[in-house]
């Protein structure tokens, strides 16, 4: 009985895995090492650096916003017949890279994937930051973005109401719940957390900051049993939320009559894709992150396998979504679809699909391998490389089904500008100037998550 | 107030004291134990309830909201649509009813804990601090009906515990 309880966490399998958590470790040891990372005095001066960088580019993004709300949207390359370009497929990007968090944090803690603890804290952050990206795009593409709050419906003198029959009106309600319930979600998480930080500070001014965020929190046995109800039922419903949210970004499109947009297919592919991209951005962070922190003993490389896994099995998804498409576009016998993706293929911008081809079926493809899977530096390019076909999807999808559509005479080219650009490069910046600011602040591993799976915390009868 | 150094030791511990009838106890732990709620006779919550309520109460909302908006205030023909047309007021009230039943969650769980609470008598014991990373603790209320003093002293010594304080209320 004494030794069984403590065996490292092995999740009863079949075959012998590698342990979630190094087994050598205690309360006490989990709670000082991840804490520490948030209370030690010194800074690093590699923080710094990033943070400089990552504050730098987002200054480049409050420049392009300030220019954009002088000038007018006419700054991108936007224009008839292509009217959404990058700013319509960078907000998807974005959003879909948030939907890896959700996932990681809710259907993992329904499926009670108890590996998904080292993590789930990091992606979550990262859902909150990509959201808070994605969001800017479409409120800053209306042109008029002072006046967003018209897309709400309260009762106003101009006696008008939205239209409620327009995906772009569910997007809203999607995103800002989808939004919402994330931050609700993440903070919930911390309350805990927040308690150990102002118990273990030292600093008076962080006591106090960290107790009010810990609201009182001292861990009562009947608080205990609420929380972990309320934790399962706001993973019960995050989990249609995450699936619902990118189900109806891809009605924005599928509800069009758009060739090339008008699938049935989309709904699932889009999901899928999007967990494909967040999995692939966790991991570009992570891999770096556990390295300069040296967090291996909580991130294992029984984390970095199933991770891997999972982008292998959404990239299939993704590649028979991509298959379907193609299949459609024949079998309709429809000719502006079989010219869709006709165009597609050979089109102006047949480049970007052969490299989107290149990045999100062939590539994954070495993920089969476990010596490939087992090396980090290969597994961050494979990520890599995989956000980068995810933002090629969406190109691919927005731009050649725009720029050819029934009427030959309205067709058009779409180049982005500068502007495009520097917007985009710029929301990077600000996603990790948020990030930086995270890790240095807050416990980035859920640390009362982290005691709950040690060896020590089974009650032995 | 008793402190333990392992949740063995505090679930054994609240068990014992709540079969010899004490009631108004506590437990303290740096992570939820499902043991210890149970052995202090904690096991039935109305958040499950205020949830669903909130749910059902976004989800109406949510859908009337619309049926009111485009059917009664302000019509509007879509390509000879119906006003009603509901499937398309499908994901606004899937959105609302989640939205309203996540704020019933963390809002009911807040207000069922009484939290935030700044003060708590628990807080002025100076281990306490541990509670929040390796200690674990068991408080047994002096208003409760069976309470005397030295009696519960010694209770809590011969339960493994590694100390026994008194906190002032």
């Amino acid at each position: 009985m004494q030794d069984e309880a403590h065996k490292p966490y092995t999740e009863g399998s079949m075959h012998s895995t590698a342990p979630v958590i190094d087994p050598g470790l205690t309360f006490a040891s989990v709670t000082d090492k991840i804490s520490s990372i948030v209370l030690k005095r010194k800074t690093s001066l590699a923080w710094f650096f990033g943070f400089a960088i990552s504050f730098a580019l987002f200054q480049l993004m409050l420049l392009t916003i300030t220019n954009l709300v002088f000038v007018g949207i006419g700054l991108w390359g936007v224009n008839v017949p292509v009217a959404w370009g990058m700013d319509i497929l960078n907000f998807v990007w974005w959003i879909g890279i948030g939907h890896a968090g959700t996932l990681i944090s809710a259907i993992l803690l329904l499926l009670r994937q108890r590996w998904r603890t080292s993590i789930n804290r990091f992606a979550e952050a990262m859902t909150l930051f990509a959201v808070a990206q994605a969001g800017m795009y479409p409120i800053f593409h209306l042109g008029r973005p002072w006046l967003m709050y018209w897309l709400f419906p309260y009762p106003n003198t101009m006696g008008i109401w939205p239209q409620f029959r327009s995906p772009l009106m569910w997007d809203v309600f999607a995103v800002s719940t989808y939004a919402t319930v994330s931050a609700m979600f993440w903070f919930v998480g911390l309350i805990p957390d927040f308690a150990t930080l102002r118990d273990r500070t030292r600093s008076k001014p962080f006591q106090i900051l960290y107790g009010m965020l810990a609201m009182g929190w001292r861990g009562s046995a009947r608080h205990w049993h609420r929380y972990e109800m309320a934790y399962l039922l706001l993973a019960g419903l995050a989990t249609p939320l995450v699936l619902s949210v990118h189900t109806i970004v891809s009605f924005d499109f599928a509800v069009g009559i758009i060739p090339g947009w008008h699938a049935t297919i989309f709904p699932p592919y889009f999901v899928a894709g999007a967990i494909y991209a967040g999995f692939a951005m966790v991991l570009l962070l992570t891999i770096p992150l556990r390295r300069f922190y040296g967090l291996e003993g909580f991130i294992t490389m029984r984390h970095m396998h199933n991770m891997a896994k999972v982008m292998l099995a959404t990239g299939l998804i993704v590649g028979y979504g991509y298959t379907m498409e193609a299949f459609f576009g024949w079998y309709s016998g429809n000719k502006y679809e079989r010219f869709m993706i006709w165009n597609r293929m050979h089109g102006p911008y047949h480049l970007y699909y052969w490299a989107l081809i290149l990045c999100n079926i062939i590539t994954p493809q070495f993920l089969w391998s476990r010596r490939i899977r087992s090396n980090l530096l290969a597994l961050w390019i494979i990520s890599f490389i995989v956000s980068i076909g995810m933002w090629l999807e969406r190109f691919v999808i927005v731009v050649t089904s725009l720029h050819r559509d029934y009427l030959p005479s309205s067709w058009g080219q779409y180049q982005p500008t500068q502007w495009d650009w520097g917007m985009f490069i710029g929301t990077i910046g600000f996603f990790f100037t948020l990030l930086f600011l995270f890790i240095r602040f807050l416990p980035m591993i859920s640390i009362f998550e982290m005691r709950t799976i040690l060896p020590e915390a089974e009650v032995e009868e | 107030m008793a402190e333990f150094e392992n949740p063995t030791d505090l679930v054994a511990a609240a068990q014992k004291v709540y079969s010899l009838g004490y009631r108004r106890i506590n437990g303290y732990s740096p992570y939820p134990i499902e043991e210890l709620s149970e052995a202090i006779g904690f096991t039935k919550t109305s958040l499950p309830l205020i949830v669903f309520i909130g749910g059902l109460i976004g989800g109406l909302s949510g859908f009337f909201m619309q049926y009111w908006i485009e059917v009664i205030d302000y019509p509007i023909n879509v390509g000879g649509k119906p006003y009603n047309s509901w499937p398309a007021f499908i994901p606004i009230t899937f959105e609302m009813t989640v939205l309203v039943a996540a704020f019933s969650a963390v809002l009911g769980m807040l207000i069922l804990n009484k939290l935030p609470q700044p003060y708590h008598p628990v807080f002025n014991l100076p281990n306490f601090a541990l509670a929040t990373r390796d200690r674990f603790f068991l408080a047994i209320e002096a208003n409760d009906a069976k309470f005397n003093h030295s009696e519960v002293v010694d209770l809590l010594k011969n339960l493994n515990a590694v100390a026994v304080n008194d906190v002032e209320v």
